[in-house]
């Protein structure tokens, strides 16, 4: 890594490349990149520079590889582990100007997308074409695709759907030393290794992604959504293994435990029945007479394990309220809790009622609380664990209780991280889950396409001799940052 | 099914070879032998003796196998619980192994509707060129800690590790499949009838043409695929699964003959190349195989000038088989030597230079 700082000269550089609007130095802009959505974690970049042509993006690289300059890509600022907040005399370069969609082929029914442009906009301008783009994050009103790709970012539908890797067939990727590679094909695949897998979910450590293509899929005639009750988180758990192990693929399928009921419940009015031990809620779409036989199997298999309740949603406006809860959650908890964490581990999930089971056991020791929201059809866990700042040690047992959870999530035979990335949040708790040998085969890895370590340096892969200490995403007073956004 | 745990074996094999600087070629069932350039290697390192299943969890909808383990041995494991491997790959032979398909990432006619090879690893164990024992990604599906180095090792022909075992996601069988043929007497009205019907959300999970006939598999409940195949029309197909286990396995007329055997992949709703020849179109249009005798250098260009990419599949002159862009070519050097430094595990299976 580089020591060298942010001269004027290089500054002036910049401006010469960009246009000086294109260069942020003043502290009053600067402020808005100070942070991505962890709060908690704070840095002041020196320099923000928004290009807005790939030719502005090599140029840029170049001149930081020559000056030694580390460089930090930004989407949106959405991402949840401050995985885009500058680094030590680094410059941030923000994608959000690069938002055209250059080319909707619905013959091959793709859309070929700068960095910058909306998850959402993307299925938005594929509509009229009965086409929409699959993986659906709950921030995609905002979160950009660039940023998609370095999270490799999933949704609430990626069971069936995949998350970002599945569904992106090229990319235009920028080195750090300016070099344009297109990696990945026009069909579904490229010859030689697949440089377009490793490149996803990179956290912007390998190189800047310019461009997409991306997949797009038609919009399926018929999507129904069933909400079952059941007494216990255990029978939820068995009826979900019971749902997969049945052949069926929903859509989503989603689980809460009673304390997330209750609290979303209280907030929302979904009608939801506030004495079950849990619910569970399960999506299946497709051709009309598919969602059929999928719903009537899916009903049998629910009543079979215990189902004390089960309701169905065929129209719109009944499926929104039955999600109206479940995407409700984190605001939810952030009325009745001064802070929340929330984590996001994911364990296999014969391991559900067990790992909740131990959670509650290990909170209680600390005298917390947790409510839990679960992905339960692909096994991502969102316990949401309750402190308070103000009162003194709250914050490091609910620090402590955190890196408890996903250690257990690793225990397990799960990870650390279902779909926020590492960034700078999850760093120590990488060294759980990987070992030294395989830490330094990722450092190899992240030299072969960055030998000056210039790109995000320090973020998602820690360095063997230090474990770097940071907190867990941090929601103070229910303030969240984009508090518009749904969290789910 | 055997269980067999040779991992210390395996790994004493590439320490020595390391210790010696003697490059490996690493086999299994030797059933894709034939595919890429010859390893320049001399001594072998067989790993199909490293067999069995380490986990099968069919609610978990997740298979680990050691990397021997024979893929057909895999699939009549799943298909006992009603599972599959959804990317559908071909064997060639009984002797192909999983660590085989993963290695040369080989996918058959599902690929296009519920993905490749890639999209299922979900995480492996391998020795590194340092002969370093290294477990990457894990069991579960959503899992974004660290480099998604097990996806790199697909279809990386072997070069980066030595792969022990995978973690592949797995998908349940089709309640219930049929398929439909219409006769269609020009391939460019064949390529773009399979662009109309991808472009609706019909329960398609095979789009073939070959010999002037478009091929539909549906697959889902019985009632949706009747509703779907009366909607559409055509033949009913009296031998469903025989057309799609030929053209998986290789095994159909087409792909007799003494020619070279080109595989296309391109953006499926592409003109056809300006190749002479004969043609046969999987993958819904994104997959072209080729049978013909024209020079490398003619395909590669005219395959090039349409955005898509050839490979010689087949033949006995692989000098020209497969082109990466220089770029391209110079990270998969870089990429090598983070991984073997040796340059110890199936040296220039790819190029001269890689």
């Amino acid at each position: 890594m580089s020591n060298a700082i942010i001269t004027q000269a290089f500054i002036n550089q910049c401006r010469t490349l960009l246009g000086k609007d294109n260069v942020i130095s003043d502290p009053e802009r600067l402020k808005v990149y100070e942070c991505d959505a962890l709060v908690a974690l704070r840095v002041m970049p020196q320099l923000v520079v928004l290009p807005e042509t790939v030719e502005q993006v090599q140029a840029l690289l170049k001149l930081c590889h020559h000056h030694g300059v580390p460089v930090v890509a930004r989407g949106a600022g959405t991402g949840l582990t401050g995985g885009s907040i500058s680094v030590e005399n680094g410059i941030v370069l923000g994608l959000s100007k690069m938002n055209n969609i250059l080319a909707l082929d619905p013959d091959n029914r793709t859309a070929r997308v700068q960095a910058g442009v909306r998850n959402l906009a993307i299925s938005e301008a594929a509509k009229i074409h009965g086409l929409y783009y699959a993986p659906d994050p709950s921030s995609q009103i905002a979160c950009t695709i660039g940023g998609n790709l370095a999270q490799n970012s999933g949704g609430v539908h990626c069971l069936k759907y995949g998350l970002t890797v599945h569904n992106v067939l090229q990319i235009k990727l920028v080195t750090m030393t300016g070099e344009l590679l297109t990696l990945g094909g026009s069909g579904l695949d490229a010859p030689g290794y697949d440089l377009l897998a490793v490149t996803i979910g990179s956290e912007g450590l390998l190189g800047i992604v310019v461009e997409a293509t991306v997949r797009l899929l038609p919009i399926q005639p018929c999507i129904q959504v069933l909400l079952a009750a059941f007494e216990n988180i255990e029978q939820a758990g068995t009826a979900v293994a019971a749902i997969i192990a049945g052949g069926l693929i929903p859509a989503g399928l989603e689980l809460m435990d009673n304390a997330a009921i209750r609290v979303t419940e209280a907030f929302v009015h979904a009608g939801y029945p506030v004495d079950a031990g849990a619910i569970l809620l399960c999506e299946l779409d497709g051709p009309e007479a598919q969602v059929e036989a999928d719903r009537q199997k899916a009903e049998q298999i629910l009543k079979t394990h215990g189902a004390v309740e089960i309701r169905l949603a065929e129209a719109a406006e009944q499926r929104k309220l039955f999600w109206a809860g479940r995407k409700a959650a984190f605001p939810a908890v952030g009325r009745i809790a001064a802070d929340y964490y929330c984590m996001d581990g994911t364990i296999p999930r014969k391991h559900l009622a067990g790992v909740l089971t131990r959670i509650n056991q290990l909170a209680e020791a600390l005298g917390l609380r947790v409510v839990n929201v679960f992905h339960a059809g692909d096994g991502n866990l969102h316990p949401l664990i309750l402190y308070d700042m103000s009162i003194p040690g709250d914050y490091d047992k609910a620090e402590l209780l955190g890196g408890q959870i996903l250690e257990l999530c690793v225990e397990v035979g799960g990870t650390i991280t279902g779909e926020h990335g590492v960034g700078l949040e999850k760093l120590k708790h990488m060294c759980v889950q990987f070992s030294a040998l395989e830490l330094e085969q990722f450092h190899r890895l992240k030299q072969a396409f960055d030998p000056k370590q210039l790109l995000n340096p320090g973020k998602a892969i820690p360095t063997l001799h230090r474990c770097a200490e940071f907190g867990h995403m941090h929601v103070h007073q229910g303030q969240l940052p984009f508090p518009d956004l749904e969290r789910f | 099914m055997l269980s067999r745990d040779l991992t210390s074996e395996l790994q004493a094999q590439v320490q020595q070879a390391l210790a010696t600087k003697t490059a490996l070629r690493i086999v299994g069932g030797k059933s894709k032998a034939f595919y890429g350039l010859p390893s320049s290697a001399q001594t072998e390192l067989n790993v199909s003796g490293h067999q069995g299943v380490i986990a099968y969890e069919p609610s978990e909808l997740m298979l680990r196998v050691r990397a021997g383990t024979r893929l057909i041995d895999i699939k009549s494991l799943l298909a006992e619980h009603g599972q599959m491997l959804a990317f559908e790959p071909p064997a060639f032979t009984e002797q192909a192994t999983i660590g085989g398909t993963v290695a040369c990432g080989f996918s058959g006619p599902r690929r296009p509707f519920t993905g490749g090879v890639r999209d299922f690893v979900l995480g492996c164990s391998f020795l590194n060129g340092k002969a370093e024992l290294l477990h990457m990604g894990g069991q579960v599906m959503k899992n974004v800690a660290g480099f998604d180095v097990s996806r790199l090792m697909v279809g990386a022909l072997g070069q980066l590790g030595v792969m022990l075992d995978i973690s592949l996601r797995v998908l349940p069988i089709p309640e219930a499949e049929l398929t439909l043929t219409y006769e269609v007497a020009d391939i460019m009205n064949a390529v773009q009838k399979m662009q109309s019907l991808q472009g609706q959300p019909w329960p398609i999970s095979g789009l073939a043409f070959c010999d002037g006939q478009l091929k539909i598999r549906l697959s889902g409940a019985p009632s949706a695929i009747e509703q779907a195949a009366q909607q559409l029309g055509g033949d009913r197909e009296p031998q469903d699964e025989t057309f799609w286990q030929e053209l998986r396995e290789q095994q159909s007329a087409f792909f007799g003959g003494a020619e070279p055997l080109w595989r296309i992949s391109i953006a499926p709703a592409t003109p056809m190349p300006e190749l002479d020849g004969r043609w046969l179109i999987d993958w819904g249009g994104a997959q072209r195989w080729l049978k013909n005798t024209v020079p490398a250098a003619t395909i590669h260009e005219a395959v090039a000038a349409l955005d898509g990419t050839a490979l010689c599949f087949r033949g006995p002159d692989k000098t020209d088989w497969l082109r990466l862009e220089p770029g391209v070519l110079s990270l998969h050097r870089q990429l090598k030597q983070a991984f073997d430094p040796e340059q110890l595990l199936n040296p220039h299976r790819f190029t001269p230079e890689l």
